[in-house]
């Protein structure tokens, strides 16, 4: 003990106290953060409807409304479909971690099993969009076609190889790498968040399933060669250029520059 | 804690001469003496170091192991390169910590071509600045111009020349001369101006949209951009956008050049969320197709966000509000984007009965 004593006046103990704090801090927080609510059981309910309404109730009311019919801080979900429930909560985006412009994706909360009770619950409420068939969302269409559609419709925003974009004011187009061909369909069927909506009659189920194949092609990420630096482009390319192409120039100018001992 | 120099004044430059010595600010004006001398001396170069290798035999023959060394390794690289060259198979993915998936046959090729030259180049560098010379040598500038007598043999031999061809004699040989001379520069000059291309015309002011491109006086349906199908109004649900380009811009002498300017972005919002009456009544039902071209540089304006309908421009985030006749709300672009005024035909489907009203894309000359 008198050691300790001793040391609470060297320079480090401030920040080691203040980084034990933040630690406590954090981990009580994560403990306590609402994320971590768990899903009641539901195999007690009687159909999938009402299992789902018990889950929407435990999780999404709070915001969505108790009937979903939205609230101050999110939309009503009447008509949004099945599709969009699944792509919602089976990319973690819901139950939405904290408020922001935009939902990230998270590890998912819920089985599927129970995103697609709440699924049924939220397709009783009104008509809307249902999960694809797996026909049309496990790849295998035409790459190359899908690849033309995805550079008029889609690489703008998420970036001729997937990688993702920003928009305005903080929202971002997300990475298209490693993302499930079904969550893509429903991406597309339903619009979510900022991104516009990609009806059937706009792109047809086959245009959608191709543009799956491609982005499955893209996602073998085969490099031929040299530093890709994310795949964004041109802006981060030329800053690695400048900070170390010519850092290390000024170190060659300065070696050459040296008399020698 | 008083020192030399404080405004206390233990000690201050007061009864210095002035001119020589700083002057501090609260001494006010100060006439000086002009302690400056009307010319420096010059200082010459530092004292010669001798270098470890110049003195130590030791140390001369280590410099030479490290030269020698730093070629071998090029060597090396150099034998490496070609190894990998035909042994790596040209396919083989590799995993290389903070670079990820990369191609292993390019990535020894190149590492390998790197140690060859750059070890060239270090070895020859160490060599210079442990071995050769470094004693500091002064060479003199000498004058450029040549002797005053080959000046004038010059001068001389000009104006001999020039009275063995009669050429101050003759006047009509030195007009006729300076004449063809002077025009053979101008058919060369016309060629290379003619080379830049014909002049534009009206190409930068008309779209692909506009009735002097219309099959059979037809006007063009709104086709989906690459599927080239016709679009009906049905189809467009709120929320939705759609790429569009006009009817049978492939068939057009060069689809590429029309594309650039004809491009359109098909949107459809409740009709109560648009405040602009003109976008009302050029839309359909809230049906609106604006030009995909930006009005900064002409980049496609592609980016839409169909909760806060903006469009951005993703070259300099010029934004544009759809709500609001395609104003622009931010970045650098001047002009909101042209509307294209459509209609739908018969058949439900969309059509554009005129081009667009104005020119598309950026500035130009002509436009303003």
């Amino acid at each position: 003990m008198k050691t300790l004593a001793a040391k609470r006046r060297h320079p480090a103990a401030l920040f080691v106290l203040l980084l034990a704090a933040l630690l406590t801090m954090g981990t009580a927080y994560a403990f306590a953060s609402p994320r971590t609510t768990a899903a009641p059981s539901t195999a007690a309910a009687a159909t999938d409807e009402e299992a789902g309404k018990a889950i929407f109730l435990a999780n999404c009311a709070s915001c969505h409304g108790v009937l979903a019919q939205g609230g101050q801080f999110a939309p009503s979900l009447a008509g949004v479909g099945a599709a969009s429930v699944d792509f919602q909560m089976g990319t973690g985006r819901m139950p939405m971690v904290r408020p922001g412009v935009q939902a990230p994706r998270e590890p998912r909360l819920f089985d599927q099993q129970q995103i697609n009770q709440v699924g049924a619950y939220i397709a009783s409420l009104a008509p809307g969009p249902a999960v694809p068939s797996t026909e049309y969302t496990e790849g295998g269409g035409d790459a190359a076609r899908g690849g033309e559609i995805y550079r008029v419709n889609c690489a703008m925003c998420h970036n001729a190889s997937g990688a993702g974009g920003a928009l305005t004011r903080g929202k971002y187009a997300p990475s298209l790498r490693g993302v499930e061909g079904k969550h893509i369909y429903e991406a597309m069927l339903t619009g979510p968040q900022s991104m516009p909506v990609f009806k059937d009659t706009n792109l047809s189920p086959t245009d959608k399933k191709d543009v799956i194949t491609f982005l499955q092609e893209v996602d073998k990420g085969e490099n031929p060669g040299g530093y890709a630096l994310g795949n964004i482009g041109p802006v981060p390319e030329g800053m690695f250029a400048w900070t170390f192409g010519i850092g290390l120039m000024i170190l060659a100018a300065i070696w050459l520059g040296r008399k020698a001992a | 804690m008083t020192t030399h120099g404080t405004p206390d004044g233990a000690h201050t430059p007061m009864n210095d001469e002035h001119g020589s010595t700083a002057v501090r600010l609260d001494q006010g004006h100060i006439q000086g003496t002009g302690g400056i001398p009307a010319q420096f001396q010059n200082p010459g170069l530092p004292p010669h170091v001798e270098r470890m290798s110049d003195i130590d035999p030791k140390a001369a023959k280590r410099a030479e192991l490290q030269v020698a060394s730093m070629f071998i390794l090029s060597i090396l690289g150099s034998l490496a390169c070609l190894v990998a060259y035909f042994v790596i198979p040209t396919h083989q993915q590799i995993w290389i910590p903070a670079i990820e998936n990369g191609n292993l046959s390019h990535l020894a090729i190149g590492l390998t071509l790197a140690i060859s030259t750059f070890f060239i180049g270090a070895g020859a560098v160490h060599w210079a600045k442990t071995l050769m010379p470094d004693q500091e040598v002064v060479e003199e500038r000498h004058p450029l111009h040549s002797t005053p007598e080959e000046r004038q043999a010059f001068a001389r031999a000009l104006a001999e020349g020039d009275a063995a061809a009669q050429l101050s004699r003759r006047p009509l040989l030195k007009m006729t001369l300076a004449g063809a001379l002077g025009l053979f520069a101008i058919p060369p000059i016309v060629q290379l101006v003619g080379g830049l291309g014909p002049l534009p015309g009206d190409d930068l002011s008309t779209t692909f949209w506009d009735s002097k491109y219309w099959t059979n006086g037809k006007a063009p349906r709104l086709m989906r951009d690459p599927e080239m199908t016709p679009i009906k109004a049905s189809d467009v649900t709120i929320g939705s956008v759609f790429h569009v380009l006009p009817e049978g811009i492939m068939d057009s002498e060069h689809p590429l050049d029309e594309k650039g300017k004809a491009a359109v972005l098909l949107m459809r919002l409740h009709p109560d969320q648009i405040k602009s009456q003109k976008e009302r009544d050029w839309g359909y039902h809230g049906i609106v197709a604006y030009s995909k071209i930006c009005t900064h540089v002409g980049c496609p304006v592609g980016l839409y966000e169909q909760t806060t309908h903006h469009l951005l421009c993703p070259c300099h985030q010029s934004t544009f509000d759809v709500t609001d006749d395609c104003k622009v709300i931010f970045g650098p672009a001047h002009r909101p984007l042209p509307q294209l005024k459509i209609a739908v035909d018969a058949e439900g489907y969309l059509i554009a009965e005129h081009g667009f009203a104005e020119a598309v894309g950026p500035s130009f000359w002509e436009r303003g």
